[in-house]
This record gives C-alpha cells, structure tokens and sequence, in this order.
C-alpha cells in the first residue's frame, strides 16, 4: 500500500510538473533567490517589503504553475474575449475612472484595478490570435488591421496619460507584428528615423528643452522626463536628482561592488524606490560590474531560453505569443537598467522579478507560465 | 503539413535569430555602459558617493565669558532646548509653517519677526532658532508632531547671555549672526594669517562653524580671543540630511574668558545714579588705566540684539530722540568747559606763563578787540590767583592765560596728555575731537578765509569752550595722567585673558605708554586747588562731610549760543539746556580713581554732576551704597 502510495505521490508530481520547463524555472528561480538577497539589503528597515516580496514571488510561481498547466488553445479561444474585455476596461476608465496623482489609470469593478497592466498580454494574445486566424491568407491589409488592434489600447492608455505602460504594450504588440514576418522594408525606414530622431534630440537636447518650447503629443512631466535624461545636471535636486544618484551609486560600486548591505548610496536615502523600479541601482553598489553581468546574462539566458521555446512551438499563435511574451521580457529588463544607469528616461518599468510590487510580478508569472505551457504542449501536438 | 508550415517557420526562425541578436546588442550596450560607470568613472563616482554621505558638521566653540575685576559674570552663554528649523528644506509659505507649528507650540510675534528676520540675511541656508527655552510640554508636543515638519528639529542650543541686561551695555557691546560682511572680513583675516603660526588663522578654515561674532563693544573688540576655535564632526548623512552616525569628531578649542577691569557694581551704582538724565561718566584708576566704570546713558538691551534685533525695537531704538544707541563717553564730543581749568593752570605754571601767586584784578569781563567775553559772576571775582581761579572758576583768569600763550602753546601742551587725540581704549569707534590749533584750523575748513585763526578765537580756548571738543574719556584720561605724575597708560576696558581650563591669567595691556615731563610741585598745587574746590568752592555743597579728600572742578558747557540773552535754565527747552560737567579724584594724597563726566541738558555741573559724583566716590572709596538706590544684587 504504502509503496503505491509513493508511486501514486510520484505520478501526481510527474503530471503535475510535466512540461515545466528546468531551464526556465531555474533561471526565475535564480532571480527569485537575488531578488530575496537584494531585498534582504534594500529592506533593512522595512521587514515588511521582504515578507511581501516573499509572499509576491510565491504567488508569481503558482500562477506560473497554473498558466502551464493550461492548454494553449483555451488562451486561443479566450484571446478575443481578454482583449475586449480590456478594451472596455479601458473606455470606462477613460469615462470614470479614478484619478490618482493627476492620471485616471484606476477603475472600481468591485476591486480598483488598473486595466493597461492587462493590456501587456491581452494585446499579444489578441495579434497573435489574428495572425493564426489569416495564417496562409496573410495580406498587406491584415498588418494594417493589427496595427490598428495595437494602436486602440495604447491611444487609451497614452491619454490616461501613462506614457509608460503605452509603450509597453506598444511594444509588446509591436514584437508580436515585427515576429509575424513584417516585411523588413518596412521596418527599416522606421528604425532609420527613430535613430536620427534621438540623434537630434540629444545634439539639440540645449534649444528644444527651453522652457518656453511646447512639444506637440508630449506632457510638461514627460517633456521634462526626457530633458532631464539628456542633461540630469540641468535640474540636480529636481527631476535630475534620482537619475545622479542612481548613477553615482552604480558608478562607485565598481568592479566588485561595495558588498552586500554596504551600498551607501542606497542605505542612506539617496536611491528613489529603492524596492522598485531603482532596485538595480541597489543591486548593482552592493554587487559591482561582476554582479550586474551575471544578472543580465540570467536575463540573456530567460530570453534566449523563452525564444527556443518559441521557435519550437506548434502553432503561429503560439510561437508569436511565446515570441512576444520573451521580447516583452527583455524590454522590461532593459529599459529598466537603461533607466537607472542613465540611458533611457525614467519611466516607470519595473525590473522582472528583482522589483517589489505584486501586479508586475503577477502579469510576469503568467508570462512565464504562458512560455511554459507552450514548452510542454509542444510534443503533445508533434506526437 | 508540414510543408505547408515550413516557409512559415522558416521565417520565423529568422525572426527569432534576429531578435536574440537584437537583445545581445542592447544588453551589450548595458554592459559597455556599466564598464564605462564601474569600471572607467569609477573612482569619480565614488568620490561622488562620498561626498554625498559624509556631511562636515561644525561644531560652534564655546564663547568666552566676560567677567569684572571682581570676578562677576556678565557676558555669558546657556543652553537651551531650541526649536530649530533648516531652512533649505522649507518649502512654500514661511509664516504657513509658522501658523502650523504655533499650534503646538508658542510663538511670539517677536520670535517670528526674529525668524524671519534671520532667513533673510542669511539667503535661505542654514540652520536657525525659531523658539529657545521651550518647555518639556512643548517639547514632547513636537516630537509627537514632528513628522509633520521636516527640517524643523528640537537641540540644545548655546546662547550669549549678558545677565544684567541693560547694565554696561555699551562697554560690552554684544554678538549678532555673521553677516556676509563678516564673513569677508573673515577672509581677509585668514589670508593675511596664512602660513604663519597663529593659532587664529586656524579659525578661519571653519567659517561655517563661526555663525555669531561680536559687533560692537568688548564682544567686538576681544572677538577673535572670545570666539575660540570651532570644532567639526564628519558624519554620514542621509540623503534628506539626516545625520546617521559620527565618523569622527574634531573638538572645538573654547574661547577665552575676558577679564575686565570694570567694577560692574560700581558701574550699575552709576547707572542708577544717572536716573533718567542723558550722559557719559568715565571712571580711571590712573595708576594703572584700568577703566572702573564706562558709562552711556541711556543704554540698551544686548539681548535683544543677540538673535538679530526685531525691527520693532530696532526702530523705537534707533529713532529715539534720546539715542540710546549712542556711545556717548566713546563718541560723544563735548566742550570741557570750567573743567578744562586746571589743565590750563598746569599748564601756565610748567611753562612758566604764571606763578601760583601771581593775581589779576577781575572786572567781570575781559575785552578783546571788540568783542567782550564775560565772566559767570557779575562785577567780577575781585583779586584772583590760580588756586582761587580755580576754586571760584574764575573765566576772566583764564581769558587772560589764554591770549597770553596763544593757540598752538595750548595745543602743544595738551596733546600729549590726550586731548583731541584717540585714547587708544579696546573700543571701536572711538571719536576723536578737537584740540584747536593754528595747523588744525587749516585743514579742517576748506575756504581760504576760514583757515586763518583769529585771535579771538584764542580767548574762549582758555574756559574750554570755542572749538575745543573732548570725549569724557579723553577728559578722565587727560586727569588720570596728571594725578600719575605724566606716566600715561593706555585706557582699557580688558585686563587680563583667562585660560577657561586653568584659570591662568594673561594681563593684556602694556605698562605705559610714554611719560610727560610734569613738575610734581606744580601737580600738587593744581591738587590743592581742585580739593579746595570741592571743600568751598562751587562743588563744596556736593561734598561736605566726606571722609576723604577728593579734588573737583566742575564745567557748564553751552549747548547753544544765547547771543547776550540771560540764560534761565526752566524755561530752555531741554535739550538746549547746558550740559553740566564734573571731573574729581580721590583721595587726594595718592588717587584711586579719577572721574570725567557730563549730565546732558542738566544745566550748572556743580548742581547736577557733582552729587553723582559724590555718591560715586562714596561708594568706590568708603563702600558706602546710597540709601535711595536698591541695593544691588549679583545674578546667579
């Protein structure tokens, strides 16, 4: 009895773990393990961001575990429904939502949630859904009909305004067209005039961040965000004051760091959200130059790893989803360490599984969850 | 199927290798940029780093005390819980963060204005005491509110204290926040103190730790000795400045205490002894130019002005007709009057222009070209030698005496006894006056037919009127020196620097100055006369019954010309009365004091001057304390 008990306990593991993907799990567990030793550090003082970082992360691993465990056809199925029902989210906070701290983000259906963060897979989901539908009929008119899926949520979200998240799902949905096989002449024209345009922000940076310019599109705070990037010293106990510090305190980590709970920098005040989106500034004083590659080379490996598994799935939905859900990967961790090291402007994107806040972790393990259930359905329609 | 898919999944391989080659770049270009902060601007950084943590914290050197010849303290510092507020981190509305904490807390309007007063000249950095000597209420009131009010923080705090208030304030001057005129002035010191050994340069290298300096008076004068060397902590800062933890401490050198050669008891019995009257009383011990008492009246709070004075008091000081803020034995010029006799007289028999014997038949009046100067006392004083011109105050006499040694005989004999000449005293400030010559007159009138002296411009001189113009200090300093035999020593108000640690003491002034050849026959006879002026002549009144032999002479000084009206003292307007002059020694054999004074607007010196006078000597001679004055208590 007991020995088939054990093999019963054996069998139910096996199904239960069936198709989790090591690799993946190793690496979210490896981050897991520095975002609790970054915690330990960061949080001295606030015992709290631990116990809740610790709490987050274990229900970032369950909700990974449950999305693997479903099928990707039913994501298939519910994609349409996900998205318009994002969508509606979306209008009815434009109509009345809640403002908090002069944006309206928030809307109250029983619980105040905050519908854009739904719109980073809803919007994968739903593009990648449209392009299995067409797959083999694709025309030069179904891009313009993903372009203009994408461009809905992120007009909405942009006037909230969160230039942000729209960007974000800008780029999520984005990765989900450029993987689809937009032609490279179209996206090459793009990029061209995307580098000369940051090329003449920076080289006119001084004229067209006079104050009395108004940029068309762009908000006084987001016209400052990125006036600021080009010149933090313009402004250095203003906005510029957390792009310096957060650089002064990854500069004089150096090469080995300032050792774990050493960081003045961060110990001392000078690191903004320092649990959040400027975790890594604490991460990499504490843990130097050695510390921070290790970190993006887990992070090289996350994306690599998730790609591979695209690359293998079955279906072009799937391949695009788990494409798209990758890319969006590598997006939060690089604009995130571009943001703290000074390269890109400060907008609010946190760093994938090292910073504190539940709803990112969240839409982070179902991300994972999604690229694992694509690993393991993988044989179940090649057999 | 399969092939169907094919070109598909080709493509999105491709894809896929384009991506993963996407993401290498931009994470090597992470990588190139964390090289280029960590590796190559590391050193940058990390200095960077450290200055951001590490804050210089002076800290303040404990100031000097001011102590009189007897040991009592009058200028002095206490600690008191503070409530202080930084005012880099106020934000928005002054008097908004005021109001809040005023419901906490009381405020006064005077605090407020001093507040406000103090962000002001400062240009909005530093720190500054909005409230002292709260309470233990008032401060667990706050520390339950604090958080309500970043940079406003309770300390203990020290403050200058000068516990007699308005008693010598004159003399004491008092310390107000540095200014930024101060603060060159700083500077300037340290430049020219640098590379050499003195232990004040060091002082300059820790400005930000001198936040108060001494602005008139002794505080002013003795700064740099009072101010001590301040001390400086390094500690580690959080970013909103909050201190975290010492790294090290570098003790502040205390400032020295100054011993002052007033009698502050004697000072504050003169005080009282002036009531309401305006006016200068000098006290000299003249053997030793020990200054005993140093009075202005009216005088002042030195508090008020210590945490920056509120414009209020400023204004009823300062626009006082009565100028309580006038220095007045200091800079107060006045005519010597009568008081200038005996000078004469001495000076008439060292240079051989009279014998003590030799008598002029008085009219009343004397006649010079056209002009007539006449004397006090109608139909004249009769035969008049020099002891009875002196005792009389006969002007006739000295008319005479002065039209036959003439300006510049005057000028050069009364120079070197201090007369129109800086006495050289520990104050700032000191007035010069005028001691008449033919040379001075040219340079001080600037049209051709001013420079020119007048004959009869000479007459006057001789009755310490015309331009004569002395401050009482150099009146009392000019006494002290003959009753010293011509031995002049400088007059000072410190005597000694005292080690706070070991109490040893360091006389500061020189022994003497120069020596004036003087007969002492001729010293004695003018004594003799000024104490017969006391016994019957127009002092005598003053000092009947005294048990010691003091010498006087009183003056009348004109504040304005009556042009021949008859002067009737009730029906001037006060301050067109005369000013009444008195100066005395005692006792007479070998003085140990010598006193200058005037009473402003009181009319006749010997009815007004000399009783204070009187008491005043009574008191520093005898120890006796007039019954009408309270008796005098030392503070705790």
């Amino acid at each position: 009895m007991e020995k088939s008990a054990l093999v019963r306990l054996k069998l139910i593991l096996l199904h239960l773990f069936n198709g989790f993907d090591a690799r993946l799990g190793f690496i979210f567990l490896a981050l897991a393990f520095i975002s609790f030793i970054v915690f330990l550090s960061a949080g001295q003082g606030t015992p709290v961001a631990l116990v809740d970082q610790i709490r987050n992360l274990v229900i970032a691993f369950v909700i990974m575990w449950a999305v693997s465990q479903i099928p990707p056809k039913w994501l298939e199925t519910a994609a349409v429904w996900i998205y318009g029902i994002g969508i509606a989210l979306l209008i009815a906070v434009a109509l009345f939502g809640l403002i908090k701290k002069g944006a309206r983000r928030w809307v109250n259906v029983g619980i105040v949630i905050q519908p854009s963060e739904i719109m980073k897979i809803a919007v994968p989901l739903m593009l990648a859904w449209y392009f299995q539908k067409r797959e083999g009929i694709r025309s030069a008119v179904d891009y313009l009909v993903a372009a203009i899926l994408l461009a809905l949520p992120v007009f909405l979200i942009a006037r909230q305004p969160d230039l942000g998240t729209a960007l974000l799902v800008f780029a999520s949905g984005l990765y989900v067209i450029i993987l689809a096989g937009l032609p490279w002449r179209w996206i090459i024209p793009v990029v061209a005039i995307a580098v000369v345009a940051i090329l003449f922000l920076v080289v006119f940076s001084g004229s067209i961040c006079a104050p009395d310019i108004n940029w068309p599109l762009i908000r006084e705070y987001q016209k400052n965000r990125i006036c600021t990037l080009l010149d933090p010293s313009s402004d250095p106990l203003g906005k510029g004051f957390h792009t310096i510090q957060a650089v002064i305190a990854v500069g004089s980590g150096g090469f080995f760091g300032k050792g774990w709970r050493e960081g003045t920098q961060s110990h001392l005040e000078f690191i903004p959200e320092k649990h959040t989106d400027f975790v890594f500034a604490v991460f990499a004083e504490e843990f130097g130059f050695l510390g921070n590659i290790l970190l993006i080379l887990l992070f090289f490996a996350l994306i690599k790893r998730g790609l591979a598994i695209s690359v293998n799935a079955p279906t072009l939905f799937t391949r695009l989803l788990g494409g798209a859900i990758s890319m969006i990967f590598f997006t939060y961790a690089f604009v995130n360490i571009g943001m703290v090291t000074g390269l890109l402007p400060v907008v609010g994107v946190p760093l994938p599984l090292l910073s504190y806040g539940g709803t990112a972790l969240v839409t982070l393990g179902f991300g994972a969850g999604i690229l694992m259930s694509i690993h393991r359905h993988r044989r179940l329609v090649q057999s | 199927m399969s092939s169907i898919k094919k070109p598909d999944l080709y493509s999105f391989q491709e894809r896929a290798r384009v991506a993963i080659i996407f993401v290498g770049v931009c994470f090597g270009l992470l990588a190139i940029r964390l090289f280029w902060l960590q590796i190559i601007s590391h050193q940058q950084y990390s200095t960077l780093a450290d200055s951001n943590r590490i804050a210089i914290v002076p800290v303040p050197a404990n100031r000097g005390l001011l102590i009189d010849r007897n040991g009592i303290v009058i200028g002095r510092n206490y600690s008191a819980l503070t409530l202080e507020v930084d005012a880099s981190q106020i934000n928005g509305n002054v008097d908004d963060l005021i109001n809040e904490l005023s419901e906490i807390i009381q405020i006064s309007p005077r605090d407020r204005r001093n507040f406000k007063r103090a962000l002001e000249d400062s240009r909005n950095m530093g720190t500054f005491p909005l409230r002292s000597m709260l309470t233990e209420a008032e401060m667990a009131r706050f520390l339950a509110n604090r958080y309500r009010f970043p940079g406003v923080d309770v300390s203990a705090r020290n403050f200058r204290e000068y516990p007699y208030n308005e008693l010598a304030s004159h003399l004491i001057g008092y310390i107000g926040r540095v200014s930024q005129k101060d603060k060159e002035r700083m500077q300037n010191e340290l430049l020219e103190t640098r590379g050499s050994q003195d232990p004040y340069a060091l002082q300059g290298a820790f400005l930000p730790g001198i936040q108060y300096v001494g602005k008139i008076g002794i505080e002013q004068t003795y700064e740099r000795i009072l101010r001590g060397v301040p001390g400086y902590d390094e500690v580690e800062i959080t970013a909103g400045g909050k201190p975290v933890r010492t790294l090290s401490s570098t003790p502040s050198i205390p400032g020295k205490n100054v011993i002052l050669s007033i009698d502050i008891k004697f000072q504050a019995l003169v005080e009282q002894l002036y009531g309401k009257h305006r006016g200068a009383f000098v006290a000299i011990e003249p053997e030793t130019g020990d200054i005993l008492a140093f009075v202005s009246k009216p005088n002042f709070n030195p508090n008020d002005f210590v945490e920056g004075i509120d414009p209020v008091t400023w204004k009823e000081l300062n626009e006082s007709k009565e100028k309580p803020l006038y220095n007045r034995p200091l800079k107060g010029i006045y005519p010597p009057a009568s008081t200038y006799k005996p000078f004469m007289a001495l000076a008439a028999l060292e240079l051989n222009k009279r014998k003590a014997e030799d008598a002029i038949a008085d009219p009343g009046f004397f006649t010079f070209g056209n002009h007539t100067f006449r004397d006090d006392k109608v139909g004249g004083h009769g035969m008049v030698n020099m002891e009875k011109s002196i005792v009389e105050s006969c002007d006739t006499y000295y008319y005479l005496l002065a039209r036959d040694m003439g300006v510049n005989m005057m000028h050069d004999f009364m120079k070197p006894l201090g007369f129109g000449q800086i006495t050289g005293i520990d104050l700032e400030g000191e007035a010069k006056g005028v001691l008449p010559s033919t040379e001075w007159k040219k340079t001080a009138f600037k049209k051709p037919e001013q420079q020119k002296w007048f004959e009869g411009e000479t007459i006057s001189l001789g009755i310490g009127q015309g331009y004569n113009a002395f401050t009482i200090l150099q009146l009392a300093h000019g006494l002290a020196n003959v009753l010293n035999y011509g031995v002049v020593m400088k007059p000072h108000i410190a005597k000694a620097i005292e080690d706070p640690f070991t109490r040893q003491k360091e006389l500061t002034t020189p022994k003497e100055s120069y020596r004036i050849d003087l007969k002492p026959e001729n010293i004695e006879l003018i004594k003799k006369a000024m104490v017969e002026v006391n016994k019957s002549g127009t002092s005598a009144s003053s000092f009947r019954n005294a048990t010691y032999s003091a010498g006087g002479k009183t003056g009348t000084a004109q504040v304005f010309s009556l042009n021949s009206k008859t002067y009737h003292h009730g029906s001037t307007p006060e301050f067109l009365r005369d000013h009444a002059l008195f100066v005395t020694y005692a006792p007479n054999d070998k003085p140990k004091i010598a006193i200058a004074m005037i009473v402003e607007n009181a009319g006749f010196g010997a009815q007004h001057a000399a009783p204070i006078a009187r008491k005043a000597l009574d008191y520093y001679i005898d120890g006796k304390w007039p019954k009408e004055i309270p008796e005098w208590k030392r503070v705790p």
